[in-house]
């Protein structure tokens, strides 16, 4: 699989608004800082976006399979517990009270997402455990709730506002600065793999808490951990790259078909199978209409969908 | 595997709930044995078994598995002594039979991501004693209930506890699969010397495979001992609220419960 991925990077590379020759592309990536138009289009302009995508790919479906295993609920993705919606509200909210600061916004978003997590933590919590049926009731509602406010706001801005705020919305990789890749690597590596150190304990908790609790796992600790943890990666997802779509609700469910409910080998599956579908499908974005861009949560939803109800048709019959 | 004989000490449990009270509560069993618990439904039988557990806190009292005050023990330690099998919620995914009891050796898996040859055979073993070889690749959400009862107990004898607490372990099953998983935690309780502790609705299982029964009524023991002690036909006639007759069956000599079918 990751041969899989290092092949969809190298394609990725050759196609955008301008077609590269492979052998343009791996010139640029052998000789560093060359001054070539090929060379700065494939390291400064492709090679980032491709991290980032590999990156949020990752983030994205490490947290839905996390959370379909903590919520017992193969319906849950990423932004069932409202992070999204909160993210979008911080957004939109830096936007509104700074004129347009580029680079307050995914550090507003991430606040908005880090307070409705806290938030959605509070009310899903009861008798000292995370219930899952009323976590993700506090999710749902809060998340209704912040489309509300989110609503409200635009009707406040300014239509050029309105345009970004919706590529964003539907999750957009073409305006994260490269620097943050410094800090975004380093973080959603370490939040997969410290959901990887729960990987035993999912697979027991995906017989219910209350076997789990008998098979000797510390659900109350590894519910918090892994709710904090998944929660993590979709607030640092969500506030660079927007709430793109489908991916993690899909990819866990496509890790599911391949390698079963074992989260030892799901968890690594689902990264990887996330980080290839989201390399594909900006490059899409970006070719479709080249020279204009598509956000990429557009190409993942109109993907995601007919996929989702066939794979969905397919376990049912 | 020679292991010690494991000696079961619950002594004085009691629970109160906002309405509901499980007065102290006193019996012990060693390795083989097996204890039935019988009442009617909202006795407490299950509350006593969640405290026998280790698992609920009795609120006096303690239970004691060898010495070692079960609700004083860490959780895996406590899995590897004490194994639940019960009827479960309904699983949304499904697990391929083999996996699904594979879960019963999380306890002994430490720090090692995956499960050690041992681990698997012990996995082998609890599939062939419970019949389940064959289904090893078959999808848990694909079998009959009495094949899922199976399975539940298979996990739970993977998990080698010295002490297997049975929650209704016949529920939903017909005479046949019932008096088999009867007979079959019978045998492997002498086998394996574990000490088995049932709750159940079945008084006739109970009074031909059970060495001791507990009778439970509205939180409090009624009676304790052999059948022939606890299955008396006023005794439950009143616990049931209908009219039970006591005879004795004629194949093993143990008292078999009826009915009475009209009522007078």
């Amino acid at each position: 699989m990751s041969l899989l991925l290092g092949l969809t990077v190298l394609a990725s590379l050759t196609m955008g608004a301008v077609h590269l020759p492979l052998s343009a592309v791996w010139r640029a990536l052998a000789s560093h800082g060359g001054n070539s138009d090929a060379s700065v289009i494939v390291l400064e302009i492709r090679l980032p976006r491709i991290l980032l995508a590999i990156l949020v790919g990752a983030a994205l479906s490490v947290a839905g399979t996390g959370l379909q295993a903590l919520l017992r609920n193969p319906l849950a993705d990423p932004y069932v517990l409202g992070i999204s919606s909160g993210a979008a509200v911080g957004a939109i909210f830096a936007l509104w009270i700074g004129g347009r600061i580029a680079a307050a916004s995914p550090l507003a978003a991430f606040v908005g997402a880090m307070i409705t997590m806290v938030w959605v933590y509070l009310l899903g919590r009861s008798g000292g455990r995370l219930a899952s049926y009323t976590l993700i009731l506090a999710g749902v509602i809060t998340a209704s709730f912040l489309s509300a406010v989110i609503l409200f706001m635009l009707t406040l801005l300014s239509t050029r506002d309105v345009r970004g705020i919706a590529f964003w919305l539907m999750g957009d990789l073409s305006v994260t600065p490269v620097t943050e890749l410094r800090i975004l690597a380093p973080a959603i590596i370490l939040a997969i793999a410290g959901l990887y150190v729960f990987a035993k304990d999912l697979n027991v908790l995906l017989l219910g808490a209350e076997e789990a609790v008998h098979l000797g796992v510390n659900v109350a600790r590894v519910e918090m951990a892994v709710y904090l943890l998944a929660s993590l990666l979709t607030g640092i997802a969500v506030s660079t790259s927007g709430a793109i779509g489908y991916l993690g609700l899909l990819v866990p469910h496509l890790g599911r078909m391949f390698v079963g409910n074992d989260h030892r080998l799901l968890l690594p599956t689902a990264a990887l199978g996330g980080a290839i579908l989201l390399v594909l499908s900006d490059t899409l974005a970006r070719t479709a209409l080249a020279p204009a861009e598509l956000p990429v949560g557009a190409v993942t939803a109109v993907a995601g969908a007919p996929v989702f109800i066939y794979l969905l048709r397919k376990t049912a019959g | 595997m020679p292991e010690a004989l494991h000696h079961l000490q619950v002594e004085g449990v009691s629970f109160r709930y906002p309405h509901f009270e499980l007065a102290s509560m006193s019996f012990e069993a060693h390795s083989g044995e097996v204890i039935a618990i019988i009442g009617p439904n909202g006795s407490g039988k299950s509350t006593l078994l969640e405290i026998v557990s280790g698992h609920l806190g009795p609120q006096t009292g303690k239970v004691l598995l060898d010495g070692a005050d079960l609700h004083r023990l860490p959780p895996r330690p406590l899995a590897r002594r004490v194994g639940l099998a019960r009827q479960e919620t309904i699983l949304l995914f499904s697990f391929e039979v083999r996996e699904f009891v594979r879960q019963g050796r999380h306890p002994h898996l430490g720090h090692s991501l995956f499960e050690s040859p041992e681990d698997e055979r012990w996995v082998d073993w609890a599939m062939e004693k419970t019949r389940l070889a064959e289904f090893a690749g078959r999808r848990v959400l694909e079998m009959s209930s009495g094949e899922f009862q199976r399975a539940v107990l298979a996990r739970t004898l993977a998990q080698r506890p010295q002490l297997v607490l049975l929650d209704e372990p016949t529920a939903n099953l017909d005479i046949g699969y019932q008096i088999e998983m009867f007979r079959l935690v019978r045998h492997l309780a002498i086998s394996e010397r574990f000490i088995a502790v049932v709750v159940t609705h079945e008084l006739n299982l109970a009074s031909e495979l059970a060495d001791e029964l507990i009778l439970m009524e509205r939180g409090r023991c009624l009676a304790k001992g052999k059948a022939e002690q606890v299955l008396q036909r006023e005794l439950l006639s009143r616990v049931f609220r209908t009219r039970i007759l006591v005879d004795c069956n004629p194949s093993s000599g143990r008292p078999r419960v009826t009915w009475v079918t009209q009522q007078a």
